[in-house]
């Protein structure tokens, strides 16, 4: 566990693993629709966006951990679930789609915003890997303008959109959801000895 | 003694597992190179992130240089000096021989108005008369468009 340094971190190393843990946490919540998405092109769609997002997450570890003294790995998966500070927005599991539109529009537009600030950072190593980041992050954005036009005279779309705004600036950890999905996201490494080499 | 230009030799032998067809030369994800010794220095920054191809690139890299006596050490590079324009006009034109669109040139933009216009050129027949099928596709670089000319799907590079 690298519970005891992580009482330590710098506010740098905080911030990054702010971020790295909303797309962690998103990217496996996007990957849920695999295999049952409503239709095939948003299965390639969503299972495309979560392998984004989880790439742009262990390269957000990797930087942390750096200064941390530890590895990506040790910080994406064996912190215990109180200590992860993604937004309460991602660690739903939402398996109803108007609202896992609304979450992405609402996820990707503040990620938009977090991103602009950090590739004007003073920080030059964070400042080029958030440009790189929001190369990508470009179509996933087109993907929720398409979906926020598609649904935009849908009550249903509008209730969930109402319903989960205040989530995205809220950072609790610990949440019921998120210890379900820390539970099966750990399971296969926690199943192991202490140094055991994958 | 291994020179620098044989490391680029041995370099642009190694393919992208994806798509064969394009080296990691062709790419344009080898930054630099530096020997020393009998240590081979690279710099290599991902197209990407989160890209599985990387990881085979490198071990693939690493065994080529290993079969020139030397060693490979990989620094990545995580800043914002890839994109897409950085892939040869080689490279380009062994992806489209191949059947993939090679990405357009970053300035015409990438909005939803430009990807579901007609600008894209079908690989197969060269029409523009191309259509957006879904911004997604088999992996993270590709997106899906057909062609209205020769009624044939194709994968499109993403421009990041």
């Amino acid at each position: 566990m690298v519970s005891p340094v992580l009482r330590r971190v710098s506010e740098r190393a905080q911030l990054l693993l702010e971020i790295a843990d909303d797309e962690l946490i998103l990217g496996w919540r996007d990957s849920e629709w695999t295999g049952i998405a409503p239709f095939l092109e948003e299965d390639v769609a969503f299972s495309s966006i979560a392998q984004n997002e989880i790439g742009h997450a262990r390269a957000l570890y990797e930087l942390a951990a750096r200064d941390l003294g530890t590895t990506a790995d040790e910080l994406a998966f064996d912190r215990s679930p109180e200590e992860y500070r993604c937004s309460a927005l991602v660690e739903l599991r939402l398996p109803e789609w108007e609202r896992t539109i609304a979450r992405h529009v609402l996820y990707e537009q503040a990620d938009a915003e977090r991103l602009e600030r950090l590739k004007t950072s003073g920080d030059e190593e964070l400042a080029g890997l958030a440009a790189k980041i929001d190369r990508e992050e470009i179509y996933h954005r087109l993907h929720a303008e398409m979906w926020a036009e598609r649904l935009k005279d849908e009550p249903r779309y509008q209730a969930a959109l109402e319903e989960l705004r205040p989530l995205v600036e809220r950072r609790n950890g610990g949440s019921t959801e998120l210890t379900e999905l820390w539970e099966e996201m750990t399971s296969v490494r926690r199943s192991q000895p202490a140094g055991t080499t994958w | 003694m291994v020179t620098e230009a044989q490391v680029w030799e041995a370099l642009a032998e190694v393919p992208d597992p994806e798509i064969p067809v394009i080296s990691v030369v062709d790419l344009g994800v080898v930054r630099d190179v530096r020997v020393d010794g009998q240590r081979v220095h690279v710099e290599f920054t991902p197209t990407f992130l989160g890209c599985p191809a990387l990881e085979v690139m490198r071990s693939q890299m690493a065994e080529r240089i290993a079969e020139l006596g030397a060693e490979l050490e990989v620094e990545v590079v995580l800043d914002d000096s890839w994109s897409t324009d950085k892939i040869t006009a080689e490279g380009r034109e062994k992806l489209r021989e191949a059947g993939f669109a090679p990405p357009t040139p970053r300035g015409e933009g990438t909005t939803l108005v430009q990807l579901q216009a007609n600008g894209f050129r079908c690989p197969y027949c060269g029409s523009r008369d191309t259509a957006l099928e879904n911004i997604f596709g088999p992996t993270p670089c590709r997106s899906l468009r057909y062609c209205r000319d020769c009624k044939q799907p194709f994968e499109q590079f993403k421009t990041i």
